[in-house]
Order: C-alpha cells, then sequence, then structure tokens
C-alpha cells in the first residue's frame, strides 16, 4: 500500500519536475510547499485535486487505515469497446493511479474516532461509477452498519461509468438502498464533495448525506456545464455550479477548507452522538414500566433501542 | 492475484500484453463496425412521435384518473404527470414522465424532462401513497432529468436522489414500467421499483447514444454505434438483469395500436400487483433492497460475480 502511494507521488513529481504552477494564480508552487499545506495553494487558496491515498493519509490517523473490499475489479460486463477496449482502459487506470477502482474504503480513526471512510479518486476514469464502486459502497456501508461505525465518503466523480451502460446507471439506487440501511440503524453518514462532484454519484449516495460538506471551489452539478450551455444556447454564470453557489441556493451545509476539515468531521460526529443521546430518554420511561408505545413510533423506538446496545460509537470516553 | 497485478510494472511483460491487446483490439474494431440495423431501429422506435405516452395508457387504462399537482414548494412541473386511480378493486398512485405530441404541448411539457419540482412531486404523492396503503405505478419515458442552470440551481441532483430514496422506503408495492425512452437518472428517479418492467420496443441507457457518441468516440454521427455498444434495448438490459421482464408489444408496435399497448400493461400490472399485494411489507421491501443488491458484475480477487 505504502509503496503505491511513493508511486503516485512520484509520478506527480516526475510530471512537474518537483513543482508545478497553480492553475488559478500561476504561482509557482514547490512539492513540499504544496505537500505541508494540505495541496492547497497559499497564495490564492485554489485547492488542488487529491489522490484517494493522499486523501486517506489526511484524514485517517497514521496507521489505522485498514483497506477492505480491495479486491474487486470490474468485470467489463458489456465487453465494450470505443475507440478503445474498455478493459484497456481499466488497465491503464489501475496503472496510472496504483488502484484497483475509482474508490477505496476501508475503517480507519479519524482522531480517534473509529469511522469507516471511503474515498473517490477523479484520476480513475474520471471518478465514474460503475459495478465496483457501488459494491464497494454498499460494503462500506455493511461495514459501518456492523460495527455501528459513522461512514464518511469523500466524493470526486464524473457520473456514471459509460462502459458498463445500464449496470452503471443501476448503482445509483443500489447505493441509495445502501444508504436507507444506513438510516434505519442509525449510523451518522457524512459526505465530502470535492471538485468535481457530478451527475450519478451527486444524485444518489452523495447528496443522500446526514450532512453534506463541500471543499472550497468545487463544481457540484447534475449535468455538466457543457451540457447546459448547448441546452439553453447561453454562456454560464461564473459561479455556476461551484460549492460557494450550492451554499447559497441551500444544497448544501457548509463549506470547509481542506486544513479544518479532518478537525470539523470529528465535531459533527460528535454533536451527531449527542442527538443519540437523547432520543434514548423516552426507553428509559418505557423500561421503568410504563405502557409501551404503539404505532410506527414505537418501531422507532425499538431499533433505537437495539441500537443503544450497541452504538456506532466504539470510542468510549 | 496480487502477483498479476504487478506484472504490468514489468516493462517486458506490459509489452508483451500491449501486443496481444493491439492484436484483440483490431479484430474487435473489425467487428464493431458492423452496425446493427435493428438496434438503431428500436431507438427511433421508443422516441416515436407516435408512441403513447403516460397520459394515453391513464386514458386507456385508468376511466376516473384524477390528476394531482405540484411540489408544495415552487411549482408543477407537467414533464411528470401524477394522481390516483381505481384499478381492479383497489385505488393506485399513477406516475409517470409526460413528453408532448405537438409543439405547444412539448413545450410546455418540456420534451419530457423534469425540473427538480416533477421529482418532488412525485416524491410528496409516493408518500401520500405510502401513507394510505396505496400502491404506486410508474411509467418512464424520458430522455433525461432538465439540464439548465435554475434547475441545478434548484438541487437536481437532490431531487433525483430524495425520489430514489422515497422509493427504497416505501412499505406499498411498486410497479415501474419503461414505455419509451429510459434515460439516465432522470428515467431512474421513478425506477426503484419491486417490478421494472420494459416494453419490447423501449430503450433503457446509462446515457443518450448521442452523448456517448460524442464522449467516448469524439463524434456524435457514431451514435449507431454507440447505441450498439450501450446494449440499451430490452432484451440486452434483461440479459444484464437489470429488469425483472419485457413486455411484448401488439404487431408492428405500440405506436401502432395504443389501446393494445396499455391492455398488455393493464393486464401484467394487475399479475404483479396481484404477486407483491401477497407479500409481507416487510419481506417485499427485503426483497426490493436484495434486488438491488445484486444490481452488478465484478470480479473479486479474480473470481466474476454477479
Ligand atoms: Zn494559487
Amino acid at each position: 500500500m505504502a509503496q503505491r502511494v511513493s508511486v503516485n507521488i512520484s509520478r506527480r513529481n516526475g510530471a512537474s519536475g518537483g513543482a508545478e504552477s497553480c492553475p488559478q494564480c500561476k504561482q509557482l508552487l514547490s512539492a513540499v510547499e504544496l505537500r505541508d499545506n494540505y495541496s492547497v495553494c497559499p497564495n490564492c487558496g485554489n485547492h488542488f485535486r487529491l489522490s484517494a491515498r493522499e486523501r486517506v493519509a489526511m484524514l485517517a490517523d497514521s496507521g489505522t487505515w485498514n483497506e477492505i473490499a480491495a479486491g474487486l475489479r470490474s468485470a467489463d460486463p458489456l465487453q465494450f469497446f470505443d475507440l478503445r477496449p474498455y478493459s484497456e482502459r481499466l488497465e491503464e487506470a489501475e496503472y496510472d493511479t496504483g488502484l484497483g477502482e475509482a474508490m477505496i474504503v476501508g475503517s480507519c480513526r479519524i482522531h480517534k474516532m473509529d469511522a469507516v471512510l471511503m474515498v473517490m479518486d477523479f484520476s480513475f476514469m474520471g471518478g465514474s461509477m460503475g459495478s465496483v464502486v457501488g459494491e464497494k459502497f454498499w460494503r462500506a456501508c455493511e461495514a459501518a452498519i456492523e460495527n455501528r461505525y459513522p461512514l464518511v465518503a469523500v466524493c470526486a466523480s464524473g457520473g456514471a461509468r459509460m462502459q458498463e451502460g445500464i449496470l452503471s446507471l443501476l448503482q445509483m439506487a443500489k447505493t441509495t438502498c445502501a444508504v436507507e440501511l444506513l438510516s434505519e440503524v442509525p449510523v451518522p453518514f457524512i459526505s465530502i464533495l470535492t471538485h468535481p462532484t457530478t451527475g450519478g454519484v451527486l444524485a444518489s449516495f452523495a447528496t443522500l448525506a446526514d450532512v453534506i460538506i463541500a471543499e472550497p471551489g468545487a463544481l457540484l452539478s447534475f449535468s455538466g456545464p457543457r451540457v447546459i450551455e448547448q441546452t439553453i444556447k447561453e454562456s454560464l454564470p461564473d459561479n455556476f455550479g461551484l460549492a460557494e453557489s450550492n451554499l447559497n441556493h441551500g444544497q448544501i451545509d457548509m463549506i470547509v477548507p481542506r486544513s479544518q476539515l479532518k478537525d470539523r468531521l470529528v465535531q459533527i460526529l460528535g454533536m451527531l452522538e449527542g442527538g443519540v443521546a437523547c432520543a434514548l430518554e423516552p426507553l428509559w420511561e418505557e423500561e421503568a414500566g410504563r405502557p409501551g408505545r404503539r404505532g410506527p413510533l414505537a418501531g422507532a423506538l425499538g431499533r433505537i433501542k437495539a441500537f443503544a446496545n450497541a452504538p456506532w460509537r466504539s470510542l468510549k470516553r | 492475484m496480487a502477483e498479476l497485478k504487478r506484472l504490468p510494472t514489468l516493462p517486458g511483460v506490459h509489452l508483451k500484453d500491449e501486443i496481444a491487446k493491439i492484436t484483440h483490439r483490431l479484430r474487435d474494431l473489425g467487428l464493431s463496425r458492423q452496425v446493427d440495423k435493428a438496434v438503431w431501429d428500436k431507438v427511433e422506435l421508443a422516441r416515436h412521435a407516435q408512441r403513447p405516452y403516460t397520459l394515453d395508457y391513464i386514458h386507456h387504462m385508468f376511466p376516473g384518473f384524477i390528476e394531482l399537482s405540484g411540489d408544495r414548494c415552487f411549482a408543477d412541473d407537467a414533464a411528470i404527470v401524477a394522481g390516483l386511480a381505481a384499478y381492479m378493486g383497489r385505488t393506485i398512485m399513477v406516475i409517470g414522465h409526460q413528453k408532448g405530441r405537438d409543439l405547444a404541448a412539448r413545450t410546455r411539457r418540456n420534451f419530457g424532462m423534469p425540473r427538480p419540482e416533477g421529482y418532488r412531486k412525485a416524491q410528496r404523492l409516493m408518500i401520500l401513497a405510502d401513507k394510505f396503503g396505496i400502491p404506486v405505478f410508474t411509467m418512464i419515458d424520458t430522455p433525461g432529468a432538465f439540464p439548465g442552470v435554475a434547475a441545478e440551481e434548484r438541487g437536481q441532483a437532490g431531487a433525483i436522489s430524495a425520489a430514489l430514496l422515497c422509493m427504497a422506503r416505501l412499505d406499498v408495492p411498486t410497479v415501474a414500467v419503461i414505455i419509451g425512452e429510459g434515460g439516465s437518472g432522470g428515467a431512474l428517479a421513478l425506477g426503484l421499483a419491486d417490478r421494472v418492467l420494459m416494453l419490447e420496443n423501449s430503450i433503457y441507457s446509462v446515457i443518450s447514444p448521442e452523448s456517448c457518441a460524442a464522449i467516448l468516440w469524439k463524434d456524435s454521427s457514431e451514435a449507431h454505434l454507440a447505441a450498439q455498444t450501450l446494449r440499451l434495448t430490452s432484451s440486452q438490459v434483461a440479459d444484464l438483469g437489470a429488469i425483472d421482464a419485457v413486455l411484448p408489444e401488439p404487431r408492428g408496435g405500440a405506436h401502432r395500436d395504443h389501446a393494445g399497448a396499455a391492455h398488455i400493461v393493464k393486464e401484467v400490472l394487475e399479475d404483479n400487483l396481484r404477486e407483491l399485494e401477497a407479500i409481507r411489507p416487510l419481506d417485499r421491501k427485503r426483497e426490493r433492497f436484495a434486488k438491488f443488491r445484486r444490481m452488478g458484475v465484478w470480479k473479486e480477487n479474480g473470481l466474476t460475480l454477479f
């Protein structure tokens, strides 16, 4: 695993000779300078794209990452080929990124808090969602439910994986079902939308989280800007689809700069944990001999009761 | 497996690999150039201007249909029609995309491309149906959700995901029929159902063949080839396990005989609802989740799994 990270970083350095200029402000930045600042331009605040491994290294406490479902690979169910065979594109993506798919999932600790972390990588075929991404998401949810760990999903995606045809579209339905299973327990689900998160990923699990966080300047739109321009035949406003515009229109909860992301994540998870304690109070009354409630609410309370025996918080203060 | 993964990093092996791939590719390309005209015929039939739309099916299937409007939030989206209908001794909630047949209707219906309000109306009415134990029947026929600035600002992605989650949660039986164009997420938003059926000459695809050709072939005139490669016809989609059944159409296609097509859908809907109603709600939901969990094909440690 560590070997793959170094492959990835050396590839970046190799391409840019140890320094790259910020696409936004053109300032020349050394690799060290960038790395020490969370891959954010110290001059203009532009958030550079992170690889999935870099993201894990940033969010997970060091040495706690335990990847699951790492052996999953696309089976190319359509034997798809356009100008090149899909199988060849997959091999190339795996070779370039050191990843088996556009998403890695695993358990880890985030500031000592147990969590299931799921990270997408835009460099792997545009972070597109096919059968493997859907299955990995499902397994991440299962792990979260089993261990009562919260789920954190870092999203970056161009949408569905066209090369898997209708099966990739149906991953939207599959991941949605998985989110519903999370909320039945419930375990908290936080999504972090990074540049860019669009299409089928945005229109499924990414926007179904309990709390939606975005990175500054991330493009978040269902349809791509070019598609919209072609449809309405006029140019788009400069801030179209950006995280800031999404916040103004009420589509996300907050924008958090990368340097504060880990702290904010743990704060929110801690707060959600506090809410569960309040919800448990009526149950104690029931246990004290008062008549149990009837109707759907009783079912809901029953769920909370089951949950009380195995809280998702495994880290006791 | 790990061994195999490392193989491409060895320069010699990688090269040999490349040679094998190129050989395959040449052969594949030779095959792929043979465009199967039958596939494009289906695409054209699915989009046929005389093909029955949701309101045509409603007209033939549900005489006492009462339309319900609005998302209670912003607008009523005419690209999605919804309402209550009496059907074989029960009430059902009917929800479907609606294209328009003439220019005025097309404009009003936005060519069957819903805005967030359409999905929110659908969601509101599915929750209403669930409250009263009314089964939900959806008809899918859209090129896709509308791509527009205002639609994005009002949360197109969130409206679709919320509709999907709503369908996943329903305790009542749900049946979806793809009656024409099942285009992308805008179609799927009404398609997370206990039973998903497809009319013979309808299509169901992650992206339109035109857009797919433009992106992958860098040439939108390769749409015929893209359509064939995407496997979007009813029988191909059924082979991939993405739907539950294909419904035959009247001789010559649904566009020749609206009443005949509606009759087929009506019969099949009754069969499916009766089967679903015999299952306990919790089991029905469990089966729904198990079905969508199985969607997809992948390899795990070298083994292909469905
Ligand atoms: Zn900069």
